[in-house]
């Protein structure tokens, strides 16, 4: 058996598998609590994503930078988190607000035309070519030709080290967010039934704002993450992105949190696992195929409770 | 009680004026649309006056109009654009079987479009060396396309609602990458790989449509083709509608759990749906790949599937002259963006006749138009003295209206970076108008039309290819917020 292959697409698959997982999460958490599938998500992902390659490109290019390394990266995440959000609220501020009682399929289409008007607006104002966040080629940290050797000789570069660490860290902040906060108790207690945490004094408004933005903000830390592993962005990144979140959302159960983020390392695992062993040209096929399979043995996903239908 | 009348010596029995339909007897099931609410005004007038003609009759008058078309015109453009109406108005009618009648979200419409064009391109093309009558593909087609349909459905009939739109939207996804990467196809590495659909180069060659003995080779001929099948598949979804299968469908769309308990077979009705509205997409295809001898999976991505869907939700779903009518406005329209000159009319056209319509009084109306074009001259004026490039280019269209826009519009000389700041703006700008109201509104009002020309000249009208897909977004959103039956839709009255 070939280790080193093994090894490489083990860890490419993780760092793959948490970009996904930090979009399926803000994904899984409006659906919780709107049943709302919003297809612009991938889209805000996108935005993040171009925010952090903005704030490369103001301060002097990848390869003359001015700045500290340390200090760019920690500003790129933090306004592309705020970026995100904000696009994320006024998204549910201004095109889902009206639909919150209307037909299903309302907003479903609104999400849809949402997720163009991004993805078109984006283009028209930033192009339509690849931008490239340039390998981190810098002077004093080159952080994705540097790497360490693990057993089997497979590399793994700091870029991915950098990914799967900040994710971790964003997914147990949320966690203790979602469990040890007010804020976040109220947020579980509207994902379980609106109607009943209206009633015991709840502002659902506001909790459906935070929702956004924090899984706005979610994705747009996971934009910058694929910027810097994986160096392109374009404005059509976000669709293929949003699909293997959805993906991975549904595997792990939709609306629960946990399974958000196994149903994200599962799909990054099985893409660069097809990629590697199976088809480079199909691995989007294999992914897509593994869904419907799930789906239908287990509609509810692998942590998901069974929806039961109230009359 | 009228006093000047003579009362009937019998008094009529209190119900014998009353609908004789009973509730759910099956006439009163039938006649439920006629229940609808209409609103009020002139629109509301019209429309049921218009309400009063038999369906059938405006289908008539349709194709009869349809066509006319050609012989007014000897420019095969316009023939080709009347084509691809005839394309989306079949491929919507489909789609309002499964989505408007059945209430099923399939988001992977276009992968039985795509379908059946690469269907009948692998038939009668030197791909495969096969050259099959036209006359024996498009059955075989159809029917294929309708067997994936129904096996799309057979295993996504348990799944409700979004469930199933997220099943439906990863086939349409699948069937994508197939048809994309199709070169290549090999089971799972083993074997050597074949070519099946042409991958990126697409199935170039394909034989025109040959209906017995009879060739298609003009535009105008698969127009008048396109054009009596249309008619044909209209006439059939038709009489579906009002069927009892028709009826079902609609059951089914309003309360699935109701239908169900009802008696109503919902698993057999959504699969017929399903198969239904793929067969007719599977029809389409074929058209497309006959007149355009090549087909290539770029046609078949989620653009084309959300142009479908803006065209069956503008017309309003479940209504098939709203079909007819979301068909003509999107297409044209966004065939008209390709001329910047006549886009720009119509931009102005458009602009006004919402203005016209949405602020009243008209004094109101006035000043907004006056304070916006006295605004324009002053910041033409203090921009072509302080920042002479700032007016240096020229307005898209010719003639009175272009040398007035020139003296009023700003047009950098490199509008780029600042016409991009500007369409930020300008979407800010008109979040910002939902939010306020009163006199506010009306003073935001005038800069923001300045903007939105302003970006229109500068930006949007210089890239047609990416503002009509702007466009389409915009038009989602904004129909499903303001007016979710869509044109020729109507809101249901909640009877309970």
């Amino acid at each position: 058996m070939n280790w080193n292959l093994f090894v490489t697409e083990l860890v490419a698959g993780i760092t793959h598998g948490s970009v996904y997982a930090l979009i399926a999460l803000g994904f899984s958490m409006v659906y919780g609590i709107l049943k709302l599938l919003n297809f612009a998500h991938g889209d805000i992902y996108m935005i993040g994503s171009f925010i952090g390659y903005g704030l490369i490109v103001v301060f002097g290019g990848a390869t003359h930078l001015h700045v500290n390394v340390v200090l760019l990266l920690t500003l790129m995440f933090l306004c592309a988190m705020l970026g995100g959000g904000l696009v994320g609220v006024m998204v549910e501020r201004f095109a889902y607000r009206r639909l919150r009682n209307a037909p299903r399929i309302a907003p479903l289409i609104t999400a849809l035309g949402v997720s163009f008007f991004l993805e078109n607006g984006a283009q028209l104002v930033l192009g339509a070519q690849f931008q490239s966040y340039d390998s981190f080629s810098w002077s004093n940290t080159a952080i994705a030709s540097r790497h360490f050797t693990l057993p089997a000789h497979a590399n793994v570069s700091y870029a991915q080290v950098i990914v799967v660490v900040g994710a971790i860290v964003l997914m147990v902040a949320l966690t203790l967010f979602v469990q040890r906060t007010q804020t976040g108790k109220a947020m579980r207690a509207t994902a379980f039934d609106r109607e009943a945490a209206a009633m015991m004094g709840i502002d659902v408004d506001r909790v459906i704002v935070v929702a956004f933005f924090i899984g706005s903000a979610l994705a747009g830390a996971a934009g910058v993450f694929n910027g810097i592993a994986y160096q392109q962005v374009w404005p059509y990144m976000g669709f293929q992105a949003g699909l293997f979140a959805f993906t991975a959302a549904v595997v792990g159960g939709i609306g629960n949190l946990p399974g958000a983020v196994l149903g994200g390392l599962l799909i990054g695992l099985a893409e660069s696992f097809a990629t590697g062993y199976l088809s480079s040209t199909f691995q989007q096929a294999i992914v897509f195929a593994l869904l419907i399979v799930v789906m239908l043995v287990r509609p509810s996903g692998l942590l998901g409770s069974a929806a039961v239908q109230k009359v | 009680m009228d006093g000047g009348k003579d009362i009937d010596p019998v008094p009529a029995r209190p119900d014998e004026a009353q609908d004789p339909s009973r509730i759910g007897v099956d006439d009163w099931v039938a006649s439920h649309e006629g229940r609808r609410d209409r609103g009020e005004g002139l629109l509301a007038e019209i429309r049921t006056e218009l309400e009063r003609v038999p369906r059938p009759a405006f289908f008539a008058g349709f194709g009869v109009a349809a066509a006319l078309l050609p012989l007014f015109t000897s420019n095969d453009y316009i023939v080709r654009v009347g084509f691809d109406t005839l394309l989306y108005m079949l491929l919507a009618l489909g789609l309002n079987i499964v989505v408007g009648y059945a209430g099923l979200l399939d988001l992977g419409y276009v992968a039985f479009y795509g379908f059946g064009a690469y269907g009948y391109a692998m038939l009668a093309s030197p791909k495969f060396g096969l050259h099959w009558d036209t006359l024996a593909i498009i059955p075989v087609v159809v029917v294929a396309t309708a067997i994936l349909g129904f096996l799309v459905a057979l295993p996504s009939r348990r799944l409700l609602g979004d469930y199933l739109a997220i099943v439906t939207l990863f086939f349409g996804q699948l069937f994508v990458t197939v048809y994309q990467n199709g070169n290549r196809i090999s089971f799972l590495g083993l074997t050597r790989s074949y070519d099946l659909t042409g991958g990126p180069n697409g199935i170039p060659d394909v034989d025109n449509y040959d209906l017995g003995g009879l060739h298609i080779g003009s535009v105008r001929g698969y127009y008048y083709v396109a054009l009596i099948i249309f008619l044909l598949v209209l006439g059939c979804v038709y009489l579906v509608d009002l069927s009892r299968t028709g009826r079902a469908w609609k059951s089914l769309r309003e309360d699935p759990l109701a239908a169900e308990l009802m008696g109503i077979p919902v698993k057999r009705l959504k699969l017929i749906a399903f198969a239904c509205g793929a067969g007719i997409a599977g029809l389409t295809g074929t058209l497309f790949a006959g007149l355009n001898t090549a087909v290539f999976s770029a046609n078949f991505d989620v653009a084309t599937l959300i142009i479908v869907y803006a065209i069956l939700i503008l017309g309003g779903a479940g209504s098939l002259g709203g079909v007819i009518l979301g068909a003509l406005v999107v297409n044209v329209s966004l065939e008209v963006l390709r001329t910047p000159g006549h886009a720009t009319w119509i931009f102005y056209v458009v602009l006004a006749a919402t203005l016209i319509a949405k602020v009243r009084p008209w004094k109101r109306l006035a000043v907004l138009l006056v304070a916006t074009i006295g605004l324009g001259y002053a910041a033409h004026a203090i921009v072509s003295s302080a920042w002479p490039r700032g007016v240096e280019g020229s307005a898209s269209v010719g003639g009175w209206f272009g040398d007035g826009l020139n003296g009023w519009e700003l047009h950098p000389s490199n509008p780029r970076f600042i016409g991009n700041l500007a369409f930020v703006a300008l979407v800010f700008a008109v979040l910002l108008l939902t939010m306020i109201d009163g006199w506010k509104r009306l003073a935001a009002l005038v800069p923001t039309l300045y903007l939105a020309s302003f970006v229109w000249e500068n930006r949007l009208v210089v890239e047609p290819s990416i503002t009509r897909l702007i466009l389409i977004g915009v038009i989602l959103i904004v129909l499903m917020n303001a007016r979710p039956q869509g044109l020729l839709g109507t809101s249901r009255v909640e009877i309970v």
